[in-house]
């Protein structure tokens, strides 16, 4: 049983996804002098700027991790936990399903709450605070849902959402007088403009995504580069890497068993180099190439095909023939002359 | 003295100071690296300085970031076109 002491500094802990919501539930918390410190979640999954970055390595744009972002604009600490491993169990096995993609998100929140609140008794916090809205999202944040999440995290009441906290029943903060219920808010929808007006109240003006939609999970194409993958493999596990890697460059699978990852520029070359370690490889050295990784066991007949397939997408695409550069990690390097493949030949429906 | 970029100049770092610590991070995205930092900083003294080789050009931003919000120093950071380097001294507070 959670004891309670009276006159002493009320701890919350606040789920920082980085994006608005939850910049603004923090800031709500730190306005009625609790002290806050967030936690934020590492799924690999999570979209920060950095993938984009990978890609556009020259843009001008911040390459930023928006949680450490948020937290550091709000002046408190964050602790960026790994769940990569428990995480999976929610992903393969989600037991209120998924959304439109492969987004889990009711079990998603479900398992972070829970997080959330193991930490929040590791550490003698007195309550979890989120950025949720009533209606904002079209499944996780349903009236109907929070006591589910409340009830199955086992933060109960606990649990408190300052931005649609007056939609609900006052939680034990509130009750307690922690914090006091007439200065949280009664947002609820899918409208941001509540949110925009109280940021803009707060002179915040540089914000991550609106609603803090920051999973590949819930992206049409990210899923179904996983779903793929999953085929291939003939089950549903998966580690870092494999979804790490469904982020970068093209993907490009002429059979069931093997599939080409080629960057798509500089940057993301640069950042498949760091897995040529373990990958069979290949670039071409006698035109401008990208760095092309093959996932899956090949033979020799196929690596000479792949090459005739990465051909196309260097500069001497219309030569009659380019000389590639092939990396095996267990074999050594050789050098194949091949003719690219023909525009037409590189199937549509091989692009995953 | 500080750098107007918060950072020290190699040759301000005591020649003796070598790294207490060296972490691999490359091929990992942001926010892994700062993950095995947050966690290796634990192990170490107060001090002591942690080597971090990354590849994540998102680094630049958000090790520092992480440092600043926990005390910590970075002594120098190293680029070339395929590899960041940092020196962290872990706060002496």
């Amino acid at each position: 049983m959670i004891q309670t002491t009276e006159h002493k500094q009320r701890k919350a802990v606040s789920l920082i996804s980085g994006g608005l919501d939850s910049m603004l539930a923090t800031k709500a918390m730190l306005d009625q002098s609790i002290h806050v410190e967030g936690l934020n979640f590492y799924t690999g999954f999570c979209h920060s700027g950095h993938t984009s970055a990978i890609r556009n390595n020259r843009k001008a744009k911040p390459k930023r991790n928006d949680a450490l972002w948020v937290a550091e604009q709000l002046g408190i600490k964050l602790h960026i936990i790994d769940i990569v491993d428990d995480y999976k169990d929610i992903v393969i096995n989600p037991q209120y399903g998924y959304g439109k993609n492969l987004n889990p998100c009711l079990d998603c929140k479900v398992f972070m709450v829970k997080q959330a609140k193991d930490w929040m008794l590791e550490n003698d916090f007195d309550f979890i605070i989120t950025g949720e809205v009533i209606g904002q999202r079209p499944k996780s944040q349903r009236k109907i849902f929070m006591p589910i999440v409340a009830k199955k995290s086992g933060a109960d009441d606990r649990l408190l959402r300052p931005l649609c906290a007056k939609n609900l029943e006052p939680t034990l903060p509130e009750r307690e007088g922690w914090v006091d219920r007439d200065k949280l808010f009664d947002f609820s929808g899918r409208s941001r403009k509540p949110q925009f007006a109280m940021a803009k109240e707060h002179g915040i003006e540089d914000f991550a995504q609106p609603a803090g939609g920051c999973c590949v999970l819930t992206d049409a194409n990210y899923t179904k580069k996983l779903y793929d993958l999953w085929e291939a493999r003939g089950n549903r596990n998966y580690e870092l890497d494999d979804i790490i890697l469904l982020k970068i460059g093209r993907h490009i699978r002429p059979q069931e068993h093997y599939k080409l990852i080629i960057g798509r520029e500089e940057g993301e070359n640069n950042f498949l180099e760091g897995y040529r370690y373990a990958y069979t490889n290949m670039r071409s050295i006698s035109h401008n190439s990208p760095l092309a990784l093959i996932d899956g066991e090949v033979t020799a007949e196929e690596i000479a095909y792949c090459a005739r397939i990465v051909a196309r997408f260097t500069d001497g695409k219309h030569a009659d023939n380019v000389t590639m550069q092939i990396t095996s990690p267990s074999t050594g390097e050789w050098q194949l002359n091949v003719k690219p493949l023909a525009e037409t030949d590189v199937k549509k429906e091989w692009y995953v | 003295m500080l750098k107007k970029n918060g950072m020290y100049k190699m040759s301000q770092i005591n020649p003796m100071a070598e790294p207490a610590k060296i972490l691999d991070a490359r091929r990992l995205l942001c926010p892994m690296p700062v993950i095995r930092i947050q966690k290796q900083m634990k192990e170490l003294q107060a001090g002591d300085i942690l080597k971090v080789f990354c590849t994540d050009p998102g680094t630049l931003q958000d090790i520092p970031t992480w440092c600043r919000m926990y005390g910590h120093d970075i002594l120098n950071t190293e680029e070339s076109a395929t590899e960041i380097i940092f020196f962290i001294q872990k706060s002496l507070a």
